[in-house]
């Protein structure tokens, strides 16, 4: 279990974390989800110890990460797959790593295989692929058998095979137990990894939930209704409370359920001829919700549409 | 210990502490055997330790790699997580580097004053006094204290371009420069920690070698303890920064 309280991160004038509270617990994919900039990696970072946060806290099984005995076998993470010595080859790099949390040997080969680089090894790491370096991180990050796992936008740049082999593998983790949580810039990713929502927005907690409640919550959905007699049932409903558009010959009502508007209709002899739910898309939502709170969102967005490995480095920092 | 051996097995799976270890092999065994053949006069121990100064810097470039590399690449960051007790894991790696620095400077010290005896054509002076040993034997103590200096500079600078460029301008430069300063400059250069560390390694009596030390007042031995004091103390100082900054 992963627990953050009033968790703060000041960098000259930048608040890139701003009193973040917040509860991550084993048995599901939980994803950490925030626009570029919004301070995920930063919090992440905090999490391990490696940036101090300039107040609060943040605790791993109730200890802080500098507590841990041999932390790698309480939590692994892949923050950066570019964190490996260039020269240096797969195996040796996971052999020190190995080394300095007395993990035996056997598991080195284990994580290899594992994430399927048995074959290469021996191969300096510089010349991997990125997908290949971000196997190579998690195996790092599995070495020591850890109770819990941190992956920082772990798809970022990867052909479809990769992240659906990352979607599935972490999927496989949370199912054995462990506590995964999982950082992405991208609703429409971690709604179809995760089953659990930390959102933030520039810095600060935007909502803790479950993905489909986000979802809902999010999306406001809004009835599509055709009518010959659109005119009476757009009265009825303004009556009602209910805000109304009129749109190329149809109502688009807000706020408002099927069942509602038919029972409206029928109980004033109003004949329809369509009445559906419309739902926002997963993004529209994520603005939506994220509202205020996401400065750069569209500047990013393209951006990263543009270049996206460049734009995942440099959110990544 | 464990951290020790980590250590190691970073430094022995890249390449360039070996192509250091190999340069600092041609500048000292290489030079003194050079120096050696084409001595027409026997050859002074001094004379066939007269590369060990420059061996001396590119371990210490080896020294600040092992470092800087580490910023360079995030490992460090890596290496925090493994062991987030900064203090122990960058003291080990300290330790470890000075232990091979050591390593390296007395197996080159000794081939050094052996390429001396076997290839100077009027003979080369053996080891006698205790002068004598100490001029030879104590390069593996200097090269440890340097290359903790070093990584505590590696550790403070972080990048490598600037730790090295400092490294280098100070020791080749700097301290010489000193010298020039009005008034005050000739009361300083004594008290220069590299070439205090030099006397430790310099003949005994007035006026020999390549870098004079008669300047200074300090015994050879206080010359080491000085030379390496300023090492543990600016290793101390890195190793409290490090632990207080972010990764
Ligand atoms: N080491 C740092 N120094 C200064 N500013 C930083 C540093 N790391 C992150 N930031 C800033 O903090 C904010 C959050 O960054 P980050 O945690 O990388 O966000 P995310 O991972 O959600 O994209 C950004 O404005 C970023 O520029
Ligand atoms: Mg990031």
């Amino acid at each position: 279990m992963i627990e953050a309280v009033g968790l703060t991160k000041r960098y000259g004038s930048v608040l890139a974390v701003d009193d973040l509270s917040f509860t991550v617990r084993p048995g599901h994919v939980t994803g950490f989800l925030g626009p570029n900039g919004a301070g995920k990696s930063t919090t992440m970072r905090m999490i391990l110890g490696l940036d101090n946060p300039t107040r609060g806290q943040v605790l791993i099984d109730g200890k802080r990460y500098a507590e841990l005995r041999e932390p790698l076998r309480s939590v692994g993470a892949l923050l950066e797959a570019s964190w490996v010595h260039p020269n240096r080859s797969a195996r040796n790099h996971l052999l020190w790593m190995a080394k300095s949390n007395r993990i035996p040997t056997r598991r080195v080969d284990e994580v290899l295989e594992q994430v399927g680089l048995t074959s290469v090894q021996n191969k300096r790491a510089g010349g991997f692929s990125l997908g290949m370096s971000q196997r190579l991180g998690i195996a790092g990050a599995l070495l020591g058998d850890p109770g819990i796992l941190l992956f920082d936008e772990p798809v970022n740049g990867l052909d479809p095979e990769g992240i659906l082999w990352i979607r599935q593998f972490m999927q496989r983790l949370a199912a054995e137990g462990r506590t995964v949580l999982v950082s992405s810039h991208l609703l429409s990713e971690m709604a179809q990894t995760a089953e659990e929502l930390v959102v933030v927005g520039k810095g600060k907690l935007i909502a803790q939930t479950s993905t489909s409640a986000f979802i809902d919550q999010a999306s406001e959905s809004t009835v599509r209704v055709r009518s010959p007699r659109l005119d009476a049932l757009r009265q009825l409903l303004l009556g009602k409370g209910h805000p109304v558009d009129y749109v190329d010959g149809t109502l688009l009502v807000r706020a408002a359920t099927t069942e509602h508007i038919g029972d409206l209709a029928a109980a004033n002899g109003i004949p329809l001829h369509e009445l559906t739910t419309q739902r926002g898309s997963l993004e529209q939502a994520f603005m939506q919700l994220t509202g205020d709170a996401v400065e750069f969102h569209t500047h990013l967005d393209s951006a990263a549409e543009q270049a996206p490995e460049l734009t995942a480095q440099g959110a990544n920092r | 210990m464990t951290l020790m051996a980590v250590e190691r097995i970073k430094l022995v799976t890249t390449r360039a502490p070996w192509l250091c270890a190999i340069l600092a092999l041609g500048l000292t065994v290489g030079l003194a055997a050079v120096y050696a053949m084409q001595a027409d006069h026997e050859v002074a121990i001094s004379g066939s330790q007269l590369g060990i100064p420059f061996g001396l810097i590119v371990v210490m470039v080896l020294a600040t790699l092992s470092v800087t590399t580490e910023y360079r690449t995030g490992t460090i960051r890596t290496t925090f997580q493994a062991a987030p007790s900064r203090v122990k894991v960058l003291g080990a790696k300290a330790a470890t580097v000075a232990i091979i620095a050591g390593v390296i400077g007395e197996v080159y010290s000794f081939a050094s004053f052996g390429a001396g005896q076997l290839l100077a054509r009027d003979g080369a002076a053996p080891l006698s006094t205790a002068g004598d040993w100490r001029q030879v034997a104590g390069a593996g103590l200097i090269y440890a204290a340097g290359a903790i200096l070093a990584v505590a500079v590696g550790i403070l600078i972080r990048h490598t371009a600037g730790a090295l460029a400092l490294l280098l301008v100070y020791t080749l430069m700097a301290e010489n420069l000193i010298q020039v300063i009005p008034n005050v400059g000739m009361d300083i250069h004594p008290w220069m920690p590299f070439h205090v560390g030099q006397k430790f390694l310099s003949t005994d009596g007035p006026g020999v070698g390549f870098f004079p030390t008669d300047d200074i007042t300090l015994s050879p031995w206080a010359s080491l303890a000085y030379f390496a004091a300023f090492a543990v103390v600016l290793l101390a100082i890195a190793l409290g920064v490090a632990k207080k900054r972010d990764a």
